[in-house]
């Protein structure tokens, strides 16, 4: 226990600094229009504590939903790929490639699939967002196992299905969490731009949007607060799932 | 009745048309250890690889318990132990040597009175809860080894399974593996680039050579049994050192090796 | 050249099957009037030739192609990517450089670097516009240093990975010379790390498209892809195929970007290839 917290004392005594820094030099250098005081964001956090937790929840719903079938899909199609290798070798190149589009431009197409106010226009793309990199992960952890590995299977008469239950999935499992943890940090970005470009004025991104075309600057930081609030709690959940799931295994770090 | 039958058995690769095995005629019956020796690209590996039906020779026959290669893989007749000992991170000793079992479908309250059983075979009780990467090179060569045993399979095929490790592990897990083999009774094929290795363990030394790769030499070790320290003083074991030496280097392994170690080896 | 030919062919097979899937569910879709998931019709699924042509006629009466306002829509995008991205190489490397003197300050520093990605982009946007704006930085410069926002992360994990990739024993032998810090820093990890930029660069490049796409609209910045998909969007309901005509542009820009950072490794990389990691 008290490992962990000198191990987490320079990224607190980081935090403490920054915010002071923030206060008292950053902000008055920048202006506030570039960026408000902490006091003044924490203020308008507290007068609109309600609006903007609600607003940050259902946003966040909305990238947990993509998320789910995103990243469900994109493990789902790369076990099919590693299975049919011939496949997954002719079809990965073209994976990398969409992985090289901005995916994003297709939200506001996505609200017209759906219409803006439904929430499945925002689990359409912050889905898609997330599909490719949990695929392109999942696959190259599928396919990166020893060959030994597969040779003492194959000793066993295993079939192709055991080799994927005891080998193949276990051994993918860190790979596939860090393709689910750049997932979460997409599907947040994936609902916010989805409801930049139409959605549910309860949404997180619609009062940002608001806000700042209202010129309320300290709202608007105090939503973006949020927003990163709902995303990094987000990314430490996939990350503490991960810890749970991947036992036994040191910690490569990424 | 011979546990393994080679005839003829040829393998060739088709990237570069390499000829890795040619013509190998071999026998070995229940419970005789025997060692494969050659320098580097002789296809000792690819060799033990077909015995176990990983690789399919491209001609001759293997017949293995009385039946083709592939059979006796579907009825679970091989224990492998690699020179890595491919060990699952995530398992723990316990579970990573009751992988086999749980493949066979063994029950809970058997695998568990079975993986007792190995631990103390290898002397590894009370690491059962242990982690693979909790452990020194050469107790994860030692759980490797119990795997491949825990389903009492009758050909045990050992790929450099010492090769990794420091010379006082290898010895002393030399000696344990022998203990294990008189214990068990199984028939064992040893792949091994050590002289001293080959002579110590085995009752008979297979010498291999290379380009293309083939059965140089057979030779009978006779060191009387059991295996202890003072085998390695006597001077019978220093003549069929020698005799080792000299069939491996009539079999051009001397001007073979470094060649293969610029081309790299097969496996 | 064989193989050239048969990837190209490939190529082929594997747009016509997308083709094929696409028109397959547009027909199956409007034939039975399917509205799971979503409603096919011609504005949610315009046919692709439709998509194609649109590029090839003008977007307004008597104006030029719509190909040539994206052609320069593009041009414009990729100058804010590619000085977004020569913005963010640097500082990220800059950052990586001085996390990887003290593991002290990689601890502390870490954990905000990852969070910053956290933050949404579009959403700081306007603000950063306007705030640069008020000291006189140019829109578009504005647009590439937020786009820079997003390509400083890769470069800096993957930097802070090869510094410290150096061969340890490398290392060893540069002390016992009693080489300086900085010395064993631009001898030995700088090179070492050099390898890890190509496969940083890979994620970057694409993300630069992506930050200026975002921020563009935000910046209300028109010249731009991502002022044109704002602008077709509003038109969306009358010419779908002008929108999608734009992310087809801007998915080729995308594409362009990461097969230029591939070549120039493959050209690197030949030159050096005791380099590659």
């Amino acid at each position: 226990m008290t490992r962990r917290v000198t191990n987490q004392l320079p990224a607190l005594v980081v935090f403490a600094l920054g915010l002071v820094a923030w206060e008292w030099v950053f902000s008055p250098l920048a202006g506030k229009f570039l960026l408000p005081k902490p006091s003044a964001i924490a203020t308008a956090f507290w007068h609109n504590r309600q609006l903007l937790s609600d607003a940050g929840w259902f946003t966040f719903k909305e990238a947990l939903g993509g998320f789910v079938f995103g990243s469900a899909g994109g493990i789902v199609v790369a076990i099919v790929l590693a299975r049919w290798r011939k496949v997954g070798e002719a079809v990965m190149p073209y994976a990398i490639a969409v992985n090289a589009i901005p995916i994003i431009a297709f939200a506001p197409i996505t609200n017209a699939w759906f219409g803006p106010l439904n929430p499945h226009s925002k689990w359409a793309i912050a889905g898609i967002l997330c599909f490719f990199p949990v695929l392109v992960n999942t696959l190259r952890g599928l396919t990166s196992v020893r060959p030994e590995s597969i040779e003492l299977m194959s000793s066993y008469a295993a079939s192709q299905f055991e080799v994927f239950r005891r080998v193949r999935i276990p051994s993918a499992l860190p790979f596939i969490f860090t393709g689910l943890k750049v997932g979460t940090v997409l599907a947040m970005i994936g609902a916010i731009v989805g409801d930049y470009f139409g959605g549910s004025t309860r949404a997180l991104g619609v009062q940002i949007e608001n806000s700042i075309s209202l010129f309320d600057f300290p709202f608007g930081w105090a939503a973006i607060v949020v927003a990163s609030a709902f995303g990094i709690v987000f990314y430490l959940a996939v990350g503490a799932a991960e810890r749970l799931s991947v036992r036994g295994v040191p910690s490569t770090g990424d | 009745m011979s546990v393994v039958e080679l005839k003829n058995v040829t393998k060739t690769f088709a990237r570069g048309n390499t000829i890795a095995l040619q013509g190998i005629d071999l026998a070995i019956e229940a419970g005789e250890f025997v060692s494969l020796i050659g320098p580097s690209g002789c296809g000792k590996s690819t060799l033990l690889r077909t015995i176990g039906d990983l690789i399919q020779p491209t001609s001759g026959t293997i017949v293995v318990n009385g039946k083709p290669a592939q059979q006796a893989r579907r009825d679970r007749d091989y224990g492998i132990v690699f020179q890595d000992p491919v060990l699952y991170d995530w398992r723990t000793v316990a579970k990573n040597i009751a992988l086999p079992l749980e493949m066979l479908g063994w029950d809970r309250t058997r695998r568990a009175k079975r993986v007792q059983e190995m631990t103390e075979l290898v002397e590894l009780t009370g690491f059962e809860g242990h982690h693979p990467y909790q452990l020194s090179g050469g107790m994860q060569q030692r759980v490797s080894i119990a795997r491949a045993l825990s389903f009492s399979p009758a050909l045990l095929l050992m790929d450099e399974p010492f090769g990794a490790l420091d010379e006082m592990t290898r010895e002393r897990l030399n000696t344990e593996l022998l203990q294990i083999w008189q214990e068990t009774g199984s028939t064992i094929v040893f792949v091994t680039h050590s002289i001293a290795e080959a002579v110590f363990l085995s009752t008979r030394v297979v010498v291999m050579s290379a380009r293309p790769g083939r059965i140089a030499e057979l030779i009978e070790v006779d060191l009387k049994q059991p295996r202890t320290q003072e085998t390695r003083e006597d001077p019978r074991y220093f003549e069929l050192v020698t005799a080792v030496r000299e069939a491996l280097a009539r079999g051009g392994a001397d001007k073979i090796t470094e060649e293969a170690l610029v081309a790299g080896d097969e496996t | 050249m064989r193989p050239l030919l048969r990837r190209a062919a490939l190529l082929v097979v594997v747009l016509a099957a997308l083709w094929g899937i696409w028109e397959g569910w547009h027909w199956i879709g409007t034939q039975f009037k399917l509205t799971w998931p979503f409603t096919v019709d011609d504005v949610t699924m315009p046919h692709l030739h439709r998509i194609v042509q649109a590029l090839f006629q003008p977007a307004q009466v008597n104006g030029p192609w719509l190909l040539t306002i994206l052609w320069h829509a593009s041009l414009f995008t990729a100058k804010e990517s590619i000085v977004g991205l020569a913005i963010g190489g640097v500082v990220g490397f800059a950052i990586a450089v001085v996390l990887s003197q003290s593991r002290l300050v990689e601890r502390g520093f870490i954990p905000y670097i990852v969070a910053s990605q956290t933050i949404p982009l579009l959403a700081i946007a306007p603000m950063v516009v306007i705030g640069l704006g008020t000291k006189g930085v140019t829109d578009w410069v504005s647009v590439a240093i937020l786009a820079a926002y997003l390509t400083f992360f890769p470069v800096t994990i993957n930097a802070l990975r090869g510094l410290q990739s150096a061969d340890p024993r490398a290392v060893e032998l540069m002390h016992s010379y009693a080489a300086s810090r900085w010395r064993i820093l631009w001898k030995l990890r700088v090179p070492a790390s050099l390898p890890y930029f190509f496969s940083a660069f890979r994620i970057a490049a694409p993300l630069s498209i992506v930050g200026a796409i975002i921020s563009e609209p935000a910046a209300s910045i028109q010249g731009g892809l991502g002022g044109a998909i704002v602008n077709f969007n509003q038109y969306y309901s009358i010419e779908p195929q002008e929108l999608w005509a734009t992310n087809l542009i801007a998915a080729l820009l995308g594409i362009t970007f990461f097969s230029a950072v591939v070549i120039a490794e493959r050209a690197v990389v030949r030159r050096a290839p005791e380099n590659v990691a």
